[in-house]
């Protein structure tokens, strides 16, 4: 019996029967380690591998240190800084046609067009899906903008207006304005005014439930909002004034929204894209974003 | 059956066993014969190919690159004569890869380790330094002597300079034939000539050569004994019935010398042992460093030819063969007399047996299905992505619009126009392919392929206002048919999908 740890760790000189081999000495419940020398330049190997790990940490950042940037000076965030510089250098003769090309022009040529919906379909992304959604299927108080419903207009000009300059922007001089009244909040229409001409609005897609509410409504309708939504609800895109008789409702069509519309009020905003994006970037969006639903055709 | 000679059960001083042992050189002796022979051929016949397939010219127009076999990592293309292979086709490397797995498999259980002994680049570069080695230093024995001086003079230096000189070339060739199959083969060359290569050519080409000049010079046996994954599950694939290079131990044991009429047939002359490139005794059975590549069958064939006695004491034999045959003859005492009767005890490999069939139906689908989808390419193809947000869009009239993407990859090398046909519509519905205005005859929008490339359009469908389809789901056709006609270019199936209230 072995007395030390020594010698059961290390223990009789001893050869593999079956095998022939000798043992390492290491024993583990009776299964001993059977000793295959490893070849000399597999050691050497591994030591150059310690060796080339130290060097790196010299060189390279690798301590979770701060000052420990290694002597190359090297980081990831520089060679990613490298990468879009070359990138941009690259894309550079791209961008400059973009920029002298008119929407529609582009839409004419396939290969600006296919770049132009690639980099806006990324720009997109970066800059408008968090309000418009992935798809610019857009949300509550978000335009759709893959239907054909265009509150400032759909041509590719006046998308390409609104990208650059926003809406209700207030860092912009030439942005999108328009106001709707806080009716009731304000005092300018009483509660009962109010749900009379909601009804009306309900009664314009043949929607109303209180047909007498919407006919006296017809009156208050008249004398507040045609001014600016139209005679028959048909909108107005000089003032951004939606449609009311379609299906398409930004904030939602059913009663009790266009209530609180009329009585408090829509202020959606919209920033002002020509001070973070360039033009050419802009105009990559507006081309993807008449890819999405087709926007509107130019007037002739 | 015969005990093979084994260690010594105990050995005093294995207490002492290093854990790391030096590597004995192997300085394996020119031999000749069938195999040699059959391995040069292979031999000229791989590193032909590997040479001067890039050298090969095809003719494929103007603006395409005029070499049969090219990968072309700018393009994305893979030119392999008259087929073009993009890269979205991947899954033919998927099925080359599954074939060359599974035909080693089957190589393996028909014949052991042929890959390794015949084919496999390590070797047959190998193959080519030992050649060159050979020429250059000499033979086994010279070699051995001139390594065991004390000191060399400047003929060994010399010697020893010039072959390391001519290794580096081979090496260098190697590299640079291994990038002319990713950029055009005499460009690069003038471009070599010039000093114009660029530094990512060069890059690959010292990195090859080097790993060339390294694997096949220096570490030789040691890939496949210590590096190479397959000498370990070789097991796997190898049973009674598989072909291996073996030492038929019931004939040849005891071993003795050539008029001892009590000894078996092997004389101990260590033929087989001195021809090994990787250094083993085949007497000692199949091991992890044998490499199946039998010139220890020509070394002995040889010698027994000149005792007259007959050859094949080691041959292409099966475990089974070697066990009925040592069973037959255990009775006999060694010596010639053994030779007959444990021959006639063998019966002929079986080839076929259940692992042999498995791998030949599995090769046979894959290739199947691989040919199927081959065939079944076609120059212009159409892909129809559904817009997934939103769903479908609901326009200012309640009617319901689907949005597509249609991408249309065209193989040819000039654009055609083709019409586009949706089919399978909800009554009433409509449809428009975004910003294209020409149509033809019958009406129908056209779109230009892009040459050897995808071109995308957008396609929307829009029901009528009232229109709404009767299924949530409607199965839609869009085709691609040649202008003012019928014929179908290409096609592919979609649906339209509607709210659910």
């Amino acid at each position: 019996m072995p007395d030390t740890m020594h010698d059961t760790l290390h223990g009789a000189p001893h050869r593999d029967e079956h095998t022939g081999t000798a043992t390492t000495g290491h024993e583990w419940d009776g299964i001993r380690e059977l000793n295959t020398p490893l070849p000399r330049w597999w050691l050497y190997t591994f030591y150059a591998c310690i060796a080339f790990s130290a060097l790196w940490v010299v060189l390279y950042p690798a301590l979770p240190i701060t000052g420990a940037t290694g002597l190359l000076g090297y980081t990831v965030r520089g060679e990613a800084d490298a990468d879009r510089a070359a990138q941009a250098t690259a894309a550079e003769p791209m961008l400059a046609r973009l920029r002298a090309t008119e929407p529609e022009q582009i839409l004419a040529d396939p290969d600006l067009r296919g770049y132009a919906i690639a980099g806006g379909r990324i720009a997109f992304a970066n800059a408008c899906a968090g309000c418009h959604g992935a798809g610019g299927q857009g949300a509550q108080g978000f335009p759709n903008l893959a239907d054909d419903e265009w509150l400032w207009g759909g041509q590719l000009a006046q998308v390409e207006q609104t990208i650059r300059h926003g809406i209700r922007a207030p860092d912009d001089d030439a942005t999108r304005t328009s106001m709707m009244p806080r009716f009731v909040a304000d005092g300018q229409l009483t509660t009962a005014q109010a749900n009379d001409v909601s009804e009306h609005v309900l009664a314009l897609t043949n929607r109303a439930t209180d047909k007498a509410a919407a006919t006296r409504g017809a009156a208050v309708f008249a004398e507040n909002c045609v001014s600016c939504h139209g005679e028959r609800g048909e909108g107005n895109r000089e003032m951004g004034a939606p449609r009311l008789d379609d299906q398409v409702w930004l904030y939602g069509g059913d009663k009790t929204t266009i209530l609180r519309t009329v009585s408090f009020g829509r202020a959606g905003a919209m920033p002002a894209w020509e001070r973070r994006l360039d033009p050419a970037t802009i105009r990559m969006l507006t081309v993807y974003v008449h890819s999405l639903g087709g926007t509107e055709p130019s007037v002739p | 059956m015969t005990k093979v000679q084994k260690p010594e059960a105990f050995a005093p001083d294995d207490r002492n066993q290093p854990l790391y042992a030096d590597r004995v050189r192997v300085y394996p002796q020119a031999v000749t014969g069938t195999v040699r022979r059959a391995k040069w051929a292979v031999l000229a016949l791989c590193l032909g190919l590997y040479y001067l397939v890039p050298w090969i010219r095809w003719d494929r127009g103007p603006d395409q690159p005029h070499q049969a076999v090219l990968v072309d990592m700018d393009k994305g293309r893979l030119f392999f004569f008259w087929i073009e292979v993009w890269p979205q086709e991947v899954y033919y490397l998927t099925g080359l890869l599954l074939l060359g797995a599974l035909g080693i498999f089957a190589a393996t259980s028909l014949f052991g380790r042929v890959w390794c002994g015949f084919t496999c680049p390590q070797t047959v570069w190998t193959d080519l330094y030992m050649l060159v080695e050979r020429w250059i230093e000499g033979d086994r024995n010279a070699r051995m002597r001139r390594d065991q001086k004390p000191r060399w003079g400047a003929a060994d230096w010399g010697i020893k300079i010039g072959k390391h000189a001519a290794w580096v070339a081979i090496a260098a060739a190697t590299g640079g034939a291994w990038v002319m199959y990713f950029t055009d083969a005499p460009t690069l060359v003038m471009d070599l000539l010039s000093f114009d290569a660029s530094p990512t050519i060069l890059g690959f080409i010292g990195l090859f050569t080097l790993s060339t000049y390294l694997l096949a010079g220096w570490a030789r046996e040691q890939v496949c004994t210590y590096m190479c994954p397959w000498p370990r599950f070789q097991s796997a694939m190898l049973d009674d019935d598989s072909l291996a290079v073996s030492y038929r131990a019931w004939r040849g044991e005891p071993r003795g010398k050539a008029r001892d009429t009590s000894a078996g047939d092997c004389i101990d002359c260590r033929a087989c042992v001195n021809v090994c490139p990787t250094g083993v005794d085949i007497r000692d059975g199949l091991q992890l460093a044998c490499i199946n590549c039998g010139l220890c069958i020509d070394a002995c064939d040889n010698i027994m030819a000149k005792l007259g006695r007959p050859t094949a004491l080691i041959a292409f034999e099966t475990v089974g063969n070697l066990a009925a045959a040592g069973t037959a003859t255990c009775a006999i005492p060694p010596g010639p007399a053994r030779c007959a009767p444990g021959m006639a005890a063998r019966r002929p490999a079986r080839l076929l047996r259940p692992r042999t069939w498995f791998y030949a139906a599995a090769m046979t689908t894959i290739g199947a299905v691989m040919l199927w989808a081959f065939v079944g390419r076609t120059d212009v193809a159409i892909e129809a992505l559904r817009d997934r947000s939103p769903l479908f869009v609901r326009l200012a009239d309640g009617s319901i619009r689907n949005s597509y993407t249609l991408k249309v990859s065209d193989r040819r090398h000039a654009t055609d126009r083709l019409a586009v046909s949706v089919e399978g519509l909800p009554p009433g519905a409509a449809w428009q392919v975004l910003d294209r205005r020409d149509a033809d005859a019958n009406g129908r929008p056209l779109v230009e392929t892009r040459a050897d490339g995808v071109a995308e359009f957008r396609l929307f469908v829009t029901t009528a206002p009232e229109g709404r389809p009767e299924e949530e789901s409607t199965p839609v056709r869009i085709r691609l048919v040649a202008p003012d006609g019928e014929a179908e270019r290409a096609a592919v199936g979609t649906i339209f999908l509607r709210p659910r209230t």
